[in-house]
């Protein structure tokens, strides 16, 4: 070793001794080899205090005092019409558990099951599969929804069969099935896609998330917040005394702006029809009844339809699973013929006088190509009143023509028509408001004088979902107010019983120049159904203002006649109606559509008129609320409940 | 690299030293072994960690090949570069966990101050390759300004545990080059009293608590002192022989957080028990040694100062990962080397063990 001396100068030339240097990094490699020596035996020291000296302590720690964090999911929040008839709950349900570590013999234990419940292969098979995933000490569920009868049957010799369990859960329950899937929707398991979405941590122990509809548009109100616990388990899992705990925060209730009694009504009015009819509170947006036709029972979906009858669904020609009011896309026909004559009077292309000469079919100006009134006789002289009253196709042709194509795409885009009406349920349609723009983007054509013709009386490339035609018919039923559709009516807590009620989503109004242009179009809606096209459902108790619609599912030729004897049936026209009641003062608007239905007046106009009937006068068959009554008398049983 | 020098140029010889080789082939193998078991028996992860491996081997290879001069030519401009590119990250380098360690070349993302756990040995090797040992005060000096520059550099990344294996090579550097036992105990001395220093003022809150909860890991059972608790449980319960591959309940049932990573070597422990524990000590002190063995036997300064580093390096990791897993040391971000799962720290190590190689293999042929 050196002296310390370290401003000494040595002298500068000193030359490298590499014997010397070899000697000390030797001796400097051996010390270090000593201290991995030393290091390395404190870590087997550690080692052996650990896992000798502590051995026990640990194993213990390990083996029979796991503390574990479990799970506590919240219950989901139920889900009520404005009425508060319950839509959705929760029902206890009993699933058979079997925990792996506390069965001698597998086999013999499913075989004596076996002999006590009904067991099928495909529940056996499931149930090895989940097994060998899970680890031993935690139980496999073996079969769903036991009924009483098993329960009991199980529970006698439920102590000769260790490791066998009966495990309580909730399960989702949809006492009015079908008339509500539409809207309420469905919670289903949550699968694969759906893991990579949601945050996992707050999905712990819960296995339902909401697919579609309500149930999926609110699924985090209605899911509410899961809780833990800290349990002390013992070496077999089984929990022995909860440590610490954090219940969890149940899901909300909702109360939806849908009456069941007007949603079964209108449903039953259409009952033998596809199609779709919605019906909503001009005043606020609010959906009174949201049908599609036809429908099909939710609850087997909760925990897992079944191969053949899901197949059965999805390959049935009139597609029952799809949400006709939202997602079914027609040309709206004549129903839109006072948004147009609107468009006009806005722009000053007609007045609300000014005739057009019919004679039963139309021809663009350097044209032979003619474009047929409906009635092939001609309506002779119209003006508005009577255009909208007769549905008169020429008096529209020619409108679209000198009005043309941009402003009414313009005009017609303030109604929500083209786009989504942003109501709260998944998977709304846009439909289609054509414009030369959007026909140069997607035919690489240019728009022709012929696509004005036909947009004028609501056909050609022009589609519009239900819901937009009842909510068009809103705006007009309100003279511009406008709100965005919703089913949302009040949120409730569950503890406090304080009911949280939603606000109408108001929207910009839509405004025209001269106000009496709202009563203009709608003195020729008035006239539709007192003396024109739907003059049949007049009433005698409130006066209704409506609009016929028939659109083609295809192209006439020219010297053709629409005979729907002779056609297929998925070939005929559509039938439709828009309607709002009372006139003075609306407070419903409703549109229906039946799919090949034929003509609007005569099919569609008249199932409006007993929705109308239904709502306004409150006449509703007692059919109807005996099987409300009877679906929900279970409800009552949730004590909790003020009804 | 061809050597033009080389008297058997021509005749093909891999440069290797077998008994190093078997020493790291081992220990990978059980890695793989042990991975497969801690990463939930997933082939894709083992599939992973077998395809760095060999990426490792194959660099290892490559630097074996590779006479020692030209490490010695690339020293400096290999520490240069290190400098730039922590320079580069500072400016410009991708967060991630609230660190700032990542520099994104557009192909791929890598740290670098890993290149520095190399460079820094390398760096300072070459600056006293010439310089006559024992070092004088002023050259002493400047190998710790070699060392200081990228140690700052990295801890205000922050990354304490690479900063520490940096810090680390720079010490045991200028100790084998010959620090006196005076200055030595002096800076002990002077650590000492610096640690309450750096407690408050030089630590972020996070380093802190990692502290705290080493010294008290039952305080904190739900968070922080979770990892070691549950470590410690895994090793001790694993007893003299352990509860056999496959059978580790506490890696198992997720018990044991990082499992497949840093603490891969309680869920080894657990499994295997002290026979296994120690026998993996065994092996890496065989390989630290085998390492020392060939830095003594080196020829020049520059190698024996880049063997010795290099090798003890490795010690550091294998030390430092062990005592954290088993409770002796906080919580530092390392992994253990050849056993746990992800690639950065794996290539540093085997080009290490590349360079020893060269170093041995090489010298060893001149002289027969």
């Amino acid at each position: 070793m050196k002296t310390w001396r370290p401003f000494a100068r040595e002298p500068l030339t000193r030359e490298k001794d590499d014997t010397a240097e070899s000697e000390l990094f030797f001796r400097r490699a051996l010390l270090m080899l000593g201290m991995v020596l030393l290091g390395l035996l404190t870590v087997g020291g550690r080692l052996v205090y650990l896992q000798v000296l502590n051995h026990e302590r640990f194993t213990t720690l390990a083996d029979n005092n796991r503390i574990r964090l479990q799970p506590l999911p919240p219950t989901r929040g139920f889900i009520f019409d404005r009425n508060g008839v319950l839509l959705a709950d929760n029902l206890a349900s009993y699933h058979l558990e079997i925990t792996r570590e506390q069965v001698r013999d597998l086999d013999a234990t499913l075989a004596a099951l076996r002999e006590r419940i009904e067991l099928t292969d495909l529940d056996i098979e499931r149930f090895r599969r989940l097994l060998q995933r899970s680890p031993p000490y935690l139980g496999v569920p073996l079969r769903f929804r036991l009924t009483d009868e098993e329960i009991a049957r199980l529970a006698i010799d439920l102590h000769q069969l260790p490791g066998v369990d009966i495990k309580a859960d909730l399960a989702r329950r949809y006492p009015l099935g079908a008339h509500l899937v539409h809207v309420v929707g469905y919670v289903g398991r949550i699968d694969e896609n759906e893991m990579r979405r949601i945050d996992l941590g707050q999905y712990r122990g819960s296995t339902h998330i909401g697919k579609i509809g309500i149930e999926r548009s609110y699924e985090d109100v209605l899911r509410g917040r899961a809780g833990w616990q800290q349990v002390e388990t013992n070496a077999e899992g089984r929990p022995l005394r909860v440590l610490n705990r954090e219940p969890p925060t149940p899901g909300q209730h909702l109360h939806l702006t849908i009456d069941v009694r007007l949603q079964m009504a209108a449903a039953r009015a259409l009952e033998g029809h596809t199609g779709a009819v919605v019906a909503l509170d001009p005043r606020n947006g609010e959906v009174l009844a949201l049908v599609s036709q036809p429908d099909y029972d939710p609850n087997p979906f909760v925990n897992g339809i079944d191969v053949a009858s899901y197949r059965a669904l999805n390959t049935s020609p009139d597609r029952p699973l799809i949400n006709r009011a939202l997602r079914g896309v027609y040309p709206p026909g004549s129903t839109i013929k006072p948004l147009m004559a609107l468009a006009g009077l806005e722009h000053g292309t007609v007045n609300r006088h000014s005739g057009v000469y019919c004679p039963g079919h139309y021809r663009l100006p350097g044209s032979s190509h003619r474009f047929r009134c409906w009635r092939r006789s001609g309506h002779g002289s119209v003006s508005m009143d009577r255009a909208i009253a007769q549905s008169c196709d020429v008096y529209f042709y020619s409108l679209a023509v000198n009005l043309g194509i941009e402003k009414f795409h313009a005009f017609l885009s303030q109604f929500d028509l083209g786009r989504p009406t942003g109501i709260d349920l998944p998977a709304e349609a846009s439909a289609l408001l054509p414009s030369p723009e959007w026909k140069r983007r997607v035919h690489q054509q240019p728009w022709f004088a012929g696509d004005t013709v036909s947009f004028g009386i609501g056909q050609g490339y022009f589609l519009t979902t239900p819901l937009q035609l009842a909510h068009s018919t809103s705006i007009i039923a309100q003279k511009g107010a406008h709100f965005q559709p919703r089913l949302l009516h009040a949120i409730e807590d569950p503890g406090t019983r304080v009911k949280t009620p939603e606000a109408p989503r108001a929207q910009p109004r839509v405004e025209v120049r001269n106000p009496q242009f709202w009563d203009t179009i709608k003195s020729g809606m008035i006239q539709v159904v007192e003396g024109g096209t739907a003059s049949r459902i007049r009433s005698p108790h409130y006066r209704i203002a409506g609009k016929t619609g028939t659109s083609q599912v295809f192209t006439l030729g020219q010297s053709q006649r629409y005979d729907a004897r002779r056609l297929p049936r998925h070939l005929q026209d559509h039938a439709l109606f828009v309607a709002f009641a009372p006139f003075e003062e609306p407070r419903i608007a409703v549109a229906v559509i039946v799919e090949h239905g034929g003509g609007g007046g005569a099919t569609a106009a008249p199932i409006a008129r007993r929705v109308l009937d239904a709502y306004l006068l409150e006449r509703y068959d007692d059919a109807i609320l005996a099987e409300i009554q009877t679906a929900t008398r279970d409800a009552r049983t949730h004590d909790d409940r003020p009804e | 690299m061809i050597d033009p020098n080389d008297p058997e140029r021509g005749r093909l010889r891999l440069h290797l030293d077998p008994l190093l080789l078997l020493g790291l082939l081992a220990a990978s193998g059980i890695g793989l072994i042990v991975l497969y078991s801690a990463g939930q028996q997933s082939s894709q992860l083992l599939l992973a960690q077998g395809i760095r491996l060999g990426l490792g081997f194959v660099i290892l290879l490559a630097l074996a090949q590779t006479p020692p001069r030209y490490f010695r030519i690339w020293s400096p401009w290999i520490y240069l570069a290190g400098i730039l590119l922590l320079l580069a990250v500072l400016v410009a380098g991708d967060i991630s966990k609230g660190a700032r360690r990542w520099l994104d070349l557009g192909v791929m993302r890598f740290q670098p101050s890993e290149i520095m756990k190399l460079a820094v040995p390398m760096m300072i090797a070459w600056f006293f390759a010439n310089r006559p040992l024992p070092p004088k005060l002023w050259h002493l000096l400047s190998g710790a300004a070699i060392t200081a520059v990228p140690f700052a550099l990295i801890v205000v990344q922050p990354d304490l545990g690479t900063a520490l294996v940096v810090g680390c090579a720079g010490a045991f550097a200028l100790f084998l080059a010959g620090l006196s036992w005076t200055i030595l105990l002096g800076l002990a001395g002077l650590l000492g009293a610096a640690i309450p220093l750096f407690w408050t003022f030089g630590m972020r809150d996070y380093q802190r608590q990692r502290v705290l909860t080493f010294l008290d890991p039952e305080s904190d059972p739900l968070g922080a002192g979770y990892h070691i608790i549950q470590s410690k449980i895994a090793i001790g319960s694993g007893g003299i022989y352990g509860k056999g591959w496959l059978n580790g309940t506490q890696s198992h049932l997720d018990f044991l957080p990082e499992g497949s990573t840093d603490f891969i070597f309680a869920a080894f422990a657990e499994e295997f028990g002290l026979i296994g524990g120690c026998l993996l000590l065994v092996l890496y002190f065989f390989i630290i040694a085998r390492g020392l063995y060939i830095a003594v036997c080196a020829p020049d300064t520059y190698s024996r100062l880049l063997a010795g580093t290099v090798t003890l390096i490795f010690f550091i990791y294998a030390f430092v990962n062990a005592g954290m897993v088993s409770g002796l040391l906080p919580v530092v971000g390392l992994p253990l080397p050849l056993f746990s799962y992800g690639g950065t720290s794996m290539v540093t190590i085997m080009a290490g063990f590349g360079m020893l190689m060269s170093i041995h293999s090489h010298h060893a042929r001149r002289r027969s």
